[in-house]
């Protein structure tokens, strides 16, 4: 499966996106922020960014008031999901111009949509920013 | 319910509207997502799409952010997806997406729209259909839409393409019959030179290469030839990561791999591909002498950089190189152990695992003391991390690395008193798991009891309150051993154990019966009736008693010596304090606590005229009453000095079932038979003392009176006994909070010699781990019982899943089979599993031929080759080409026919090739 899930999560510990992978019920992803949000959120910046959990671990950064929270199988390579968190922060910021906790409130169905563009049943799809703006962009062109 | 008017679609809130209302918050978040999803419920039924589909859109938002159900809206998103508009669409699969799961009613609805934009011209529609289709796709869908997604993968559209590639993985997993439709494009798509393309294909194997590694061993060529020539730092993670699975399977690919990997390793300035190169080596090149020197190097500069992500990873290498390579962590301990101040918990966790992987017997005393004072410094959480990895691994194989349990019981002791500890519970077991297995070991065992049970600071902490039961049973166990039994019936009946809870009380005052036994059977049995018991008298029933348990007297004689004496004065003033002691727990709650102090104080009232009379030198009036007082001693002591031992984990199991028993006939009756009995705790505490009370007295056929004169005795025995120990009485109008008043047992400001840790853990792991002969321990170590039930491991029953299993065998075919079992243009009637089943034995056969023509024949092994390789002309040439190169690589030119070499090669060896492998082709030159 390689990412489990990918949380968006700003300070105060509220959930601005959420994409996972595999199905939880709503409950069970409650549960799951709720525990993974205490536990990250409790972290310094003079901590390592890998916190294990159940049975996998997240690898989490912290941009301004947002965290970015991914979730990975244990043999996952966790110095490559954060290079693919920060290609993400890049590819929305290159979009949103100065990305910010809003922007990504306001466009949720683009932030996914752009998240879709990177990650597909949890494998890494696309890693270059112009390939995964070309398609967003023309579709807010159309629109 | 009516739908939404004209006015409600015109005056629809949007998406941004809702934002906006739930930010401002006038009305409350709840209350304001409520109204919200009101609304929705009611415009998402609106016939107008695109009122619906903002509706969809809003549910989508609260549903991913605020955790409201949208099941109820999965035909709703259904219609939405019909919507010939592509920004509906998108709203609609999005919702999909989100919601749907295998148990979602209506999720066969969506096939047939799924098809259609599929098989859409719009390149945006089929990536969001095939994007959907990998989150939802169940069996049915997966196996409906096979041919759909088998034309999808070869695609003009890289960027379709790409995306059907990622999707096989989810079809693949959900119904593996369409491995032997799609799989054969799945592997041309691994010659293609798209990056794009690559990394999604080569995402797909490591995944699938993860589950069944076997399977893909087959592909080691174009796997080969992407890591030497990938330029994409992530494709080369994933594919060494799929070399990490395939490598241990075969040694002849390990050694053309390990070079490669190297070198990526020196030329690399990525650290995310630099640590991939290191995990790999260390998991699974680990023979490769040189590639783990590279790496171990890689890794010391992670562990010395500042940035606590690389210093994390680096530990986590370590530990992995730690089960075969224990040298690597030795030569870099000086970071590990400095880590273990670190200020953040998951590396100190990390470098704790190391520190206990450098354990061994040579040097467990001495790391186990630095470790217990890093510990003493530690916050909670990390102190009691400490604790528990020093306690499993200690007892590890039934104690295997301890010599000397004299010392590990003291640091037991040890451990139980630092103020953070709360693994009571494993110190426990520990205890009496030592008990009862070493018999040497009980002297110490005592005396680290009596140590905890004296110690009423303790009785405060709940954490300690299972080691202290611990001590208590041992105390109660083993106390011939004990120099002072006097000591621990204070101790156990020390007014400061009303803090206990009962079930905890209860084996406190079993223990108490049991010491109370042995000094009276001292006293009167062993001793004679004669007054002034003295040390030697103890000493020979000790002696006595150990000899009679088989054990080795020598070590206890010493200590013997100098127990106290018992004379007939102290055991009337044992008696009188187990009576003050235990009358008040007679009304205790506790049934338990209820029963053994009954049962105690029962006994000192057979016994209690005996040695009243003994201590007023009145021994001919008592004569008659006086041996049977004694008879009942020796009957208890008997009853006690059974020894207990350890217990198998099977021993309920060997039991015989005797003949006619059905173990849980009449257990639906007990409920019926309990549920008239009434609560007896309640009865009890009411109104039952003072008529138990008589019981009691009726019971010991020695009637006493008690008068003013020995009640006055009693009082002043409690006064002086309040002067003696002091300590031990709680001050008058307190009684809970006095925890508290008392210093932590084992104050870390008061240890002083805690700063240089760091460095004598350094030597001592310096020292221990430079391999040396065995030291001479001063004793041998002793026997530990153990049974050989608790050696067993449990069977592992390797239980493969049957869609893995299916999965794989269908990889298999493909890959190992030969060309007829799928003919490319079958692919419109799909094989059902019958004919797979087929198929299979089929297979085997084939392979089994095979294998009997390895040996003798080069024709053979070349057309399997050609079988196995049967893919487009262009594809073997491009490998034979390959191959001639690598082959001028290796100097090995002499030969410009590498299959024939390859075959003698095979001829020259076949015993040294396991027979799995021999189906597997020569990829490897």
């Amino acid at each position: 499966m390689g990412i489990r899930f990918i949380l968006m999560v700003n300070k105060q510990g509220q959930t601005r996106l959420a994409q996972y992978y595999e199905w939880l019920t709503l409950e069970e992803r409650r549960a799951l922020e709720g525990e993974i949000v205490r536990k990250c959120l409790a972290r310094n910046e003079q901590q390592c960014s890998f916190v294990e959990h159940r049975n996998y671990k997240i690898v989490y950064r912290r941009y301004a008031s947002l965290f970015f929270l991914v979730g990975v199988d244990n043999d996952e390579n966790e110095l490559a999901i954060l290079e693919f968190i920060h290609l993400l922060v890049e590819t929305m910021d290159r979009h949103f111009g100065n990305v910010c906790e809003l922007d990504i409130m306001f466009h949720l169905e683009k932030a996914h949509f752009m998240l879709e563009e990177m990650v597909m049943n949890g494998c890494i799809v696309e890693t270059s920013k112009a390939q995964i703006l070309t398609p967003v962009q023309l579709l807010e062109k159309t629109s | 319910m009516s739908g939404p008017s004209l006015m409600d679609s015109l005056f629809q809130r949007t998406l941004e509207d809702l934002i906006k209302g739930l930010r401002q918050q006038l009305i409350g978040e709840q209350a304001f997502i409520s109204k919200a999803l009101e609304e929705i419920r009611k415009e998402i039924k609106s016939t107008d799409l695109s009122t619906k589909s903002t509706a969809l859109l809003k549910l989508c938002y609260l549903s991913n952010l605020h955790f409201h159900d949208m099941s109820f809206a999965a035909f709703h998103a259904l219609e939405v997806l019909s919507s010939p508009r592509f920004s509906h669409k998108k709203i609609a699969y999005h919702a999909i997406s989100l919601s749907f799961h295998d148990s979602t009613p209506v999720l066969l609805l969506i096939t047939n729209h799924l098809r259609k934009d599929l098989t859409s011209t719009n390149e945006f529609e089929v990536s969001l259909s095939l994007q959907c289709l990998s989150r939802i796709a169940n069996v049915d869908l997966a196996r409906d839409l096979t041919p759909e997604v088998f034309t999808l993968l070869s695609s003009n559209k890289l960027y379709v393409r790409k995306r059907a590639v990622a999707v096989v993985l989810r079809v693949f997993e959900k119904y593996p019959d369409s491995v032997r439709v799609c799989f054969k494009r799945l592997v041309e798509n691994l010659e293609n030179y798209d990056p794009q393309i690559l990394s999604a294909v080569v995402g797909v194997f490591s995944e699938l290469a993860c589950k069944d590694p076997r399977s893909y061993l087959p592909l080691a060529p174009e796997f080969y030839k992407i890591l030497v020539d990938s330029k994409s730092n992530w494709i080369s993670i994933k594919v060494l990561k799929i070399f990490a699975k395939l490598a241990p399977l075969e040694p002849r690919l390990a050694n053309r791999v390990v070079e490669p990997i190297c070198d990526l390793m020196r030329k690399t300035g990525a650290k995310s591909l630099l640590f991939e190169c290191v995990r790999t080596v260390v998991t699974s090149f680990s023979e490769y002498e040189s590639a783990v020197r590279l790496a171990v190097e890689k890794i010391r500069e992670f562990l010395v950089d500042e940035d606590p992500n690389l210093k994390y990873l680096g530990l986590h290498a370590l530990s992995i190189v730690a089960s075969k390579h224990l040298w690597v962590v030795s030569e870099n301990k000086e970071v590990v152990i400095k880590s273990l101040s670190d200020p953040d918990p998951n590396i100190k966790i990390e470098s704790l695992r190391l520190v206990m992987a450098m354990v061994s017997e040579h040097n467990v005393a001495e790391i186990s003391k630095v470790l217990v004072n890093y510990a003493l410094k530690s916050d909670p959480l990390f102190c009691n991390e400490i604790l528990g990895s020093i306690l499993s691994t200690c007892s590890r194989n039934v104690y295997e690395i301890i010599v000397d349990f004299d010392w590990y019981v003291s640091l037991l002791g040890e451990m139980s008193r630092i103020p953070h500890c709360q693994m009571g519970e494993e110190i426990e077991n520990q205890f009496i798991d030592i008990g009862l297995r070493v018999k040497d070991v009980r002297p110490e065992l005592v005396r680290v009891a009596r140590d905890l049970l004296i110690d009423p600071a303790l009785l405060g902490n709940s954490f300690l309150h299972r080691v202290l039961s611990a001590a208590a049973w041992v105390s109660g166990e083993y106390v011939e051993f004990s120099r002072n039994p006097l000591e621990f019936m204070e101790a156990l009946l020390q007014p400061r154990t009303s803090l206990l809870p009962p079930s905890i009380m209860a084996i406190y005052i079993q223990s108490a019966f049991k010491v109370l036994v042995f000094c009276l059977h001292t006293c009167f049995v062993r001793g004679g009736s004669t007054a002034g018991v003295s040390a030697s008298a103890s000493y020979e029933s000790f002696d006595d008693l150990s000899v009679e348990n088989g054990a080795d007297s020598t070590v206890a004689h010493g200590q013997t010596c100098t127990s106290a004496p018992i004379t007939n004065e102290s055991i009337v003033n044992l008696l009188k304090l187990v009576e003050l002691a235990l009358s008040p727990l007679l009304g205790s709650h506790d049934v338990e606590v209820q029963e053994r102090a009954r049962n105690l104080l029962g006994f000192v009232d057979l016994i209690k005229l005996e040695a009243l009379n003994s201590s007023g030198q009145e021994e001919n009036d008592s004569e008659r009453k006086g041996v049977e007082a004694t008879k009942i001693i020796r009957l208890v002591h008997d009853a006690f000095s059974k020894e207990l031992g350890p217990v198998s984990l099977t021993a309920q199991g060997k039991v015989p079932v005797p003949d006619g028993l059905t173990l849980n006939e009449n257990l639906g009756d007990l409920e019926t038979i309990c549920g008239d009995i009434e609560l007896p705790s309640s009865n009890t505490f009411s109104f039952g003392y003072p008529s138990e009370e008589k019981d009691v007295s009726s019971f010991s056929n020695l009637q006493i009176k008690e008068d003013s004169g020995q009640s006055n005795e009693s009082t002043s025995l409690l006064a002086e006994h309040r002067k003696r120990h002091g300590l031990y009485y709680l001050p008058s109008g307190k009684s809970e909070v006095i925890s508290n008043d008392y210093p932590p047992a084992n104050d870390p400001a008061l240890q002083g010699d805690n700063n240089d840790n760091a460095s004598d853990l350094v030597k001592l792991t310096a020292e221990s781990l430079v391999p040396k002969r065995k030291p001479n321990h001063s004793k041998p170590r002793p026997v530990v019982v153990k049974l050989d039930e608790v050696d067993e491991k449990p069977v592992a029953v390797k239980q493969l899943e049957s869609r893995d299993d299916s999965l794989s065998g269908a990889v298999r075919d493909i890959l190992f089979g030969s060309e007829d079992i799928l003919p490319t243009s079958s692919r419109s009637n799909l094989p059902n599993s019958n004919r797979k089943g087929k198929k299979k034995q089929h297979m085997i056969t084939q392979v089994e031929s095979k294998e009997n023509v390895v040996d003798d024949g080069n024709s053979s092994s070349r057309r399997r080759k050609d079988h196995s390789h049967g893919k487009e002309r262009r594809h073997r040439k491009k490998n034979a080409e390959e191959r001639n190169e690598t082959d001028r690589k290796e100097k090995e030119s002499s030969s410009n026919h590498p299959r024939r070499h390859k075959s003698r090669q095979r001829a020259e060896e076949p015993l040294k090739v396991p027979p799995q492998t021999s189906v597997i082709p020569d990829f490897l030159l």
